[in-house]
């Protein structure tokens, strides 16, 4: 695709509504999934929900139904514990049957509350131990380069996860190395499990840390799909000498009221009641 | 391969070479032929047409990988001081038809990265070699932060590992190229490239999975791994001349272990000893024990090693002869086993 008919693609309102349909998609497949768990990461989820659909619906080259596609894209999730939302999006490219979604972590179901690629078509990493997927996105993009081929690699990180010193360890190599396929997306909802990240250990300045080690920032509304899409296509087709780190300020518990006003909600469960009471407010959101 | 050391070689301010016996990081490599060979090992299966991509963090000279870095620059990844970092780059490496090497210090890559290494090559089963090299208490006086006892019981319980000692360069190499298609992870666990030769080059015995019995006997048999297998048969000797009948065997693979060669020597000796430069719990000793137990052999066994404690301070050669790690402290811990199982037999 040619940057102009990536532009021409960033004003498609078409585009734009899908991706915003995709996301609500996925906040309702999560609330759906987690009532069979009795337990999951609603809000972790939801704060991100824009930033894979775009990533999955707009931006990624794919091919559907063949998660093995060498020259596909990656996605990497450093915040594995948003699975739940990612595997809706991987049963609607064809790349597993869509009614495991409804055995999600019974007995023997390959979809666990973190993805495992050796068990989950389309999952291409395992992920569960915050800090260590932006090395192996690294070596992803790495050996993009020595074996020739071009794709990018998308790594999802939690802001809270940017505690993790193995993070940084990854960062500098990728500066160093000008790692250009390497995109880190920071969802930066502000919580952790103890509350505010930057009460607990503070990140900030954050776009300064990227830059000192050596990438580009982009900062984004992380739940303005149009806003995400034009920044995430622009530096796919820009130049790539470095790698680059978005940005993107979310909302820990997106879409749903109470679970945006109060951090608890990064794991949790919904008796009947108040589930229904969610769905409503998810499907009437635009 | 012919390799040209001239710029390994330590220089005055006049450009001469230093004094004899002057030595720096790059010249102490010309001193440890098992570092280099390993370099020489990877150089060669680049060559075979291996998709080989090898990772230092920060050690290429004390890994011997200069060796191999001169020859193939573009397959060798230079990560700095990140141990971590390494771990995880070589599995996402891994998942674009690459095999990664990561080399590295034993006490940092099998304790700082076990869990980058259980969560990121073994859980998600990705064909990456590890080579923990400086295992063991070979790092002497530089103290305990650089010793490494622990990394056999670690990467043993990890499921989907391979973990080998090779005994010397030659084992080494020969095994490296035994797992080269091997589809999981597999550990490799060396000294410091300084270790006496056991095996000559192509020696058919060496495979992969299946321990060398070097000797067998009616007293004793010895199963001993990695650096200790060299000592162990100098003790063998040395018991030998003394007028008992003892084995030898080199566990060379520790996971899977030859259990077939263990209740052999269970079968034939009257006592069995296990000799590894590692804690007696959990490594080669643990393995052994777990064997017979669940055979239902109730064969005498003694596990001679680091009796679950920090090594004191000192010159390799010294803690090993403190240890009874080499071949008369060997032969020594035997006798006294011998003599005390006679004893309680009475």
């Amino acid at each position: 695709m040619t940057a102009s008919e990536a532009t021409s693609l960033t004003t498609s309102s078409e585009l734009v509504e899908r991706i915003r349909e995709r996301a609500r998609f996925v906040r309702l497949e999560t609330v759906r999934l987690i009532s069979i768990a009795k337990t999951g990461h609603y809000s972790s989820t939801f704060s991100c929900a824009e930033i894979m659909a775009t990533l999955y619906y707009g931006v990624m080259r794919l091919k559907h139904g063949d998660p093995a596609w060498p020259d596909r894209d990656r996605f990497v999730m450093g915040k594995g514990h948003a699975a739940v939302g990612l595997y809706p999006i991987l049963a609607d490219h064809g790349f597993f049957d869509p009614a495991l979604l409804d055995g999600y972590t019974r007995l023997g179901n390959p979809l666990g509350d973190h993805p495992d690629m050796t068990k989950v078509p389309g999952c291409d990493f395992s992920s569960g131990s915050l800090g260590h997927n932006l090395s192996v996105g690294l070596g992803m993009a790495l050996g993009a380069r020595m074996t020739g081929r071009d794709f990018n690699v998308y790594a999802l990180l939690g802001d809270g996860e940017l505690h993790e010193g193995q993070v940084w360890e990854a960062a500098a190599a990728a500066g160093h190395y000008g790692v250009g396929n390497l995109v880190a997306i920071v969802d930066r909802n502000g919580y952790c499990l103890d509350g505010k990240v930057d009460d607990i250990i503070a990140i900030e300045p954050l776009a300064d840390r990227w830059r000192a080690f050596g990438w580009d920032v982009a900062e984004v509304d992380g739940h303005d799909v149009p806003a995400l899409l034009e920044t995430l296509l622009r530096i796919r087709d820009g130049a790539r000498d470095r790698p680059t780190a978005v940005i993107a300020h979310t909302v820990k518990g997106k879409g749903v009221s109470f679970m945006e006003r109060d951090f608890g909600w990064h794991l949790g469960w919904l008796a009947e009641q108040d589930e229904a009471a969610v769905i409503r407010e998810l499907k009437d959101e635009k | 391969m012919n390799l040209n050391t001239e710029s390994l070689i330590p220089r005055g301010p006049d450009g001469q070479p230093l004094a004899e016996g002057t030595w720096h990081i790059p010249s102490m490599l010309l001193k440890s032929p098992g570092l280099l060979a390993l370099g020489t090992h990877l150089g060669a299966l680049v060559d075979e047409g291996e998709p080989v991509v090898v990772l230092t963090p920060d050690l290429s000279y004390s890994n011997g990988l200069w060796a191999f870095r001169e020859r193939h620059p573009d397959r060798f990844l230079q990560l700095g001081v990140s141990e971590q970092n390494s771990v995880s780059v070589a599995a996402g490496l891994a998942t674009t038809g690459l095999r990664p090497y990561v080399t590295g210090f034993a006490s940092f890559l099998a304790l700082l990265c076990c869990e980058q290494i259980r969560t990121d090559l073994a859980y998600t089963r990705q064909p990456v070699r590890l080579v923990g090299h400086h295992a063991g208490i070979v790092f002497g006086f530089y103290g305990t932060s650089h010793h490494a006892t622990e990394d056999i019981a670690i990467m043993r319980t990890i499921a989907n590992m391979t973990v080998v000692a090779p005994a010397d360069h030659v084992a080494l190499g020969a095994l490296m190229r035994a797992y080269r298609d091997h589809p999981l992870p597999v550990y490799f666990r060396m000294g410091r490239g300084r270790e006496p030769i056991v095996y000559d080059e192509g020696d058919e015995r060496i495979r992969p999975g299946k321990a060398v019995v070097h000797a067998t006997g009616a007293d004793l048999t010895i199963i001993a791994t990695g650096t200790s297998v060299y000592p162990s048969l100098r003790a063998a000797e040395e018991l030998r001349a003394a007028g008992h009948d003892v084995g030898v065997i080199d566990m060379h693979t520790i996971k899977p272990l030859d259990a077939d060669a263990v209740l052999a020597a269970a079968e034939r000796s009257r006592a069995l000893m296990t000799v590894e430069e590692h804690n007696v719990l959990g490594g080669l000793g643990g393995a052994v024990a777990e064997t017979l137990t669940e055979h239902g052999i109730g064969v005498p066994l003694m596990r001679h090693g680091v009796r679950d404690e920090y090594a004191l301070i000192g010159p390799p050669t010294h803690l090993y002869r403190h240890y009874r790690l080499d071949g008369p402290g060997i032969a020594h811990e035997a006798r006294a086993y011998l003599e005390r199982i006679t004893r309680d037999a009475r």
